[in-house]
């Protein structure tokens, strides 16, 4: 089924119009855009992940407790959702509304609701016109803590990869190109960080260094891709180690090349297909394993906003169905469209798959 | 096959070496030291002399070089002279001694169910390919593998054991499933056998269901994958050509060779189990390793993480092992010893 899929082209399938710029991309990225493209659930997952971009971006206009756009007592603010100005500082969008007077007037954002603003009137409130997806035990609204922390989510899963991938493709590269003794060590090092439970590791590891505030997300981002590069870099290794004996590496060493031109124009990029399908399984991976982290209460500060801080609160308040459904769906969501992602990707840079 | 597990053998101890320098790093990272004079939770000059505080540093080797400490380290891990837990002065071995079997009763339930389920539901699926079914059942074993874990156990505890939206009314707390623990607490002790095997069974479905489905999903993946490279071969046209019956063929010819690949990966889902299982345990307050490593974590209690750490990955690295000899147990076609076909 998915193979006959595959064969027939985009524009015969009627997915793609024969002016979609799809079409004029030339080279190999046009083959696999065209071939990922083919697959409907592909595209889905594609608009997903877009659409979370969107949300984390665009998180302080979906969701603060600022207005976008103010007129108050004759005086204009402009975005005081991002900057904050400390002239309003003192109004939460309550008060803010009694302190109007004639002629004032307020664009708020859809969820009028920081993702830091407690509403004591309501702690661990269901779902409701005014808390659209309820409030947590200390009277936060859910859906603008959910909304900000696509933004975390992202941010650690985006960057714990690049960390993973820059780590894994050098080290990975060291140790099939020079062998020997480096490569020797190397891979006993990935065994050992093979052999020790990933969320143990992690846990362990943060418990010691403790990070603190802003700079707690920073860490753990960086110490998710120092935990996880070793698929990356085992998968870099056996590319370079199949490609290395070729006559056509031969054929540059005898022109002169220099190891690392050899290296970063001949040989890296056979793998970097392979390492594209895989850092896009890491992010998926790594926005698991934040929520796992931030759910057993290890990772993102609870004055942030995080999909796996909120699962952690139902633990105490077990009747709060709303904490557990929303974060936790946001979740699955989000890896489940990294994964999809990953798979299409696998599938349209796989040759054999191609027509 | 002596010689390949020798060889095997010996090449743990490099990595061994290197889990227990990770356990040394996080240790002196974490400042364990605890007369420490510039830490913050060290002791300071006026609290004690300096006699007292050079006797101590001397009592516990820290005025001695790191690698003397590490070699002090090793030699407490290979012996088993791991010291008292920090909370409550008990053996750190009796407390794994308590603490494993209670991991281990969950990760085999959980491993036997997985593999229970997903051999029949890799066949059906490799038999019934590019069916209908077929999509269905991979896209739900997809959805499966997605799903988090931390997720399903909280959703699980809310929706069926707190008793709130889903409750059966023969139980006495409300829930269908209990809350926390791996028994009662209340006249444990005084049941017969088989009613405590009953109450542990109860106690222990919803953590089971969690961790199963993961590795369930992702076994049955892998033996559909085996079973259609086994169903393409020759042999399997013979069967069927020779009047076999169709289940005949499947269960009985492809089973032996599409069946490789997930018993290769029995060594390998040994540790997942194991990680898995801190988030469990601590979801369904079940006391195993992952509970204990978590609670010594929070208090916290280095020592302790660190003997967890260096058994969990010993007891990881056998269990690649493993799934190398029972690679070639399985498959003639492997003969150990000599260059390694992976």
């Amino acid at each position: 089924m998915t193979k006959h899929a595959v064969k027939r082209s985009p524009v015969a399938q009627g997915v793609l119009t024969p002016k979609s710029p799809f079409l004029k991309l030339r080279g190999e990225w046009a083959l696999v855009c065209q071939q990922f493209v083919v697959r409907r659930v592909n595209r889905l997952a594609l608009y997903l992940v877009l659409l979370l971009i969107v949300i984390a971006l665009l998180a302080d206009f979906l969701a603060s407790e600022q207005p976008i756009f103010l007129k108050l007592h004759g005086q204009f603010f402009w975005f005081p959702n991002v900057v904050t100005p400390g002239a309003l500082r003192v109004y939460d969008c309550r008060l803010l509304h009694r302190a109007m007077g004639a002629g004032d007037f307020a664009i708020v954002p859809l969820v009028p609701w920081g993702y830091n603003s407690h509403d004591l009137t309501q702690v661990l409130a269901p779902p409701s016109a005014m808390h659209w997806l309820g409030t947590d035990s200390s009277g936060r609204d859910v859906l603008s803590r959910i909304i900000h922390g696509t933004r975390v989510s992202l941010f650690v899963g985006t960057l714990s990869v690049v960390v993973l991938v820059l780590v894994g493709v050098s080290l990975g590269t060291v140790a099939g190109y020079f062998g020997k003794a480096i490569d020797a060590v190397l891979m006993r090092v990935v065994e050992v960080v093979h052999s020790i439970p990933t969320v143990l590791l992690l846990v362990t590891i943060l418990s010691v260094i403790a990070p603190q505030g802003y700079t707690a997300v920073l860490v753990m981002t960086v110490v998710i891709g120092l935990v996880r590069w070793t698929d990356v870099a085992r998968l870099v290794r056996g590319e370079i180690l199949r490609v290395k004996a070729l006559d056509y590496i031969q054929a540059a060493r005898a022109q002169g090349a220099t190891h690392f031109r050899i290296i970063v124009r001949h040989i890296l990029p056979n793998a970097s297909n392979p390492v594209l399908v895989s850092a896009t399984f890491a992010l998926a991976s790594a926005i698991l394993i934040e929520g796992a982290l931030s759910f057993l209460g290890f990772g993102i500060p609870d004055d942030m906003a995080s999909w796996g801080g909120l699962l952690n609160e139902v633990r105490g308040n077990i009747q709060a169905w709303w904490l557990a459904v929303f974060p936790g769906g946001a979740i699955f969501l989000t890896v489940t469209a990294f994964n999809v992602l990953g798979e299409g990707l696998r599938d349209a840079t796989d040759p054999r798959l191609r027509n | 096959m002596w010689r390949f597990l020798g060889r095997r053998l010996l090449q743990m101890i490099p990595t061994l070496i290197g889990v227990t320098f990770v356990c040394f790093l996080i240790l002196r990272l974490a400042n364990a030291d605890p007369v420490a004079q510039s830490s913050d939770m060290g002791l300071s000059d006026r609290q004690i002399s300096r006699e007292a505080l050079a006797h101590l540093r001397h009592l516990y080797a820290l005025d001695r070089p790191w690698y003397v400490q590490y070699g002090k380290l090793v030699q407490r891990l290979v012996t088993m002279d791991l010291g008292n837990r920090w909370q409550d002065g008990r053996r750190i071995t009796e407390v794994l001694g308590e603490a494993l079997p209670v991991t281990l009763l969950l990760s085999t339930t959980s491993l036997v169910f997985s593999y229970l389920l997903a051999i029949p539901l890799g066949v059906f699926s490799a038999a019934k390919r590019g069916t209908r079914v077929d999509g269905a059942l991979t896209l739900l074993l997809f959805l499966l593998y997605s799903l988090p874990g931390f997720w399903v156990g909280t959703m699980l505890l809310v929706f069926l054991a707190s008793g709130r939206y889903v409750s059966c009314s023969w139980v006495a707390g409300g829930g269908c499933f209990p809350l926390q623990g791996l028994h009662e607490f209340d006249g444990f002790q005084s049941k017969s056998f088989v009613a405590q095997c009953l109450d542990v069974g109860w106690h222990i479905t919803l953590p089971v269901v969690t961790l199963t489905y993961g590795s369930l999903a992702s076994l049955s993946r892998y033996m559909r994958s085996g079973m259609l490279d086994t169903l393409r071969q020759d042999y399997v046209r013979t069967a069927r050509a020779k009047g076999l019956a169709e289940s005949r063929v499947l269960y009985v010819h492809a089973l032996r060779n599409g069946i490789i690949p997930i018993v290769t990966l029995f060594g390998l889902t040994l540790p997942y189990l194991i990680g898995g299982s801190v988030i469990v345990e601590q979801i369904f307050g079940i006391r195993g390793m992952g509970y204990v490593a978590l609670e010594a974590i929070r208090l916290p209690d280095y020592p302790l993480v660190i003997t967890i750490v260096a058994f969990t990955a010993v007891v990881t690295m056998f269990g690649v092992l493993l799934s190398d000899v029972l690679y070639a147990v399985v498959d003639p076609r492997i003969r150990l010893g000599g260059e390694r076909a992976a």
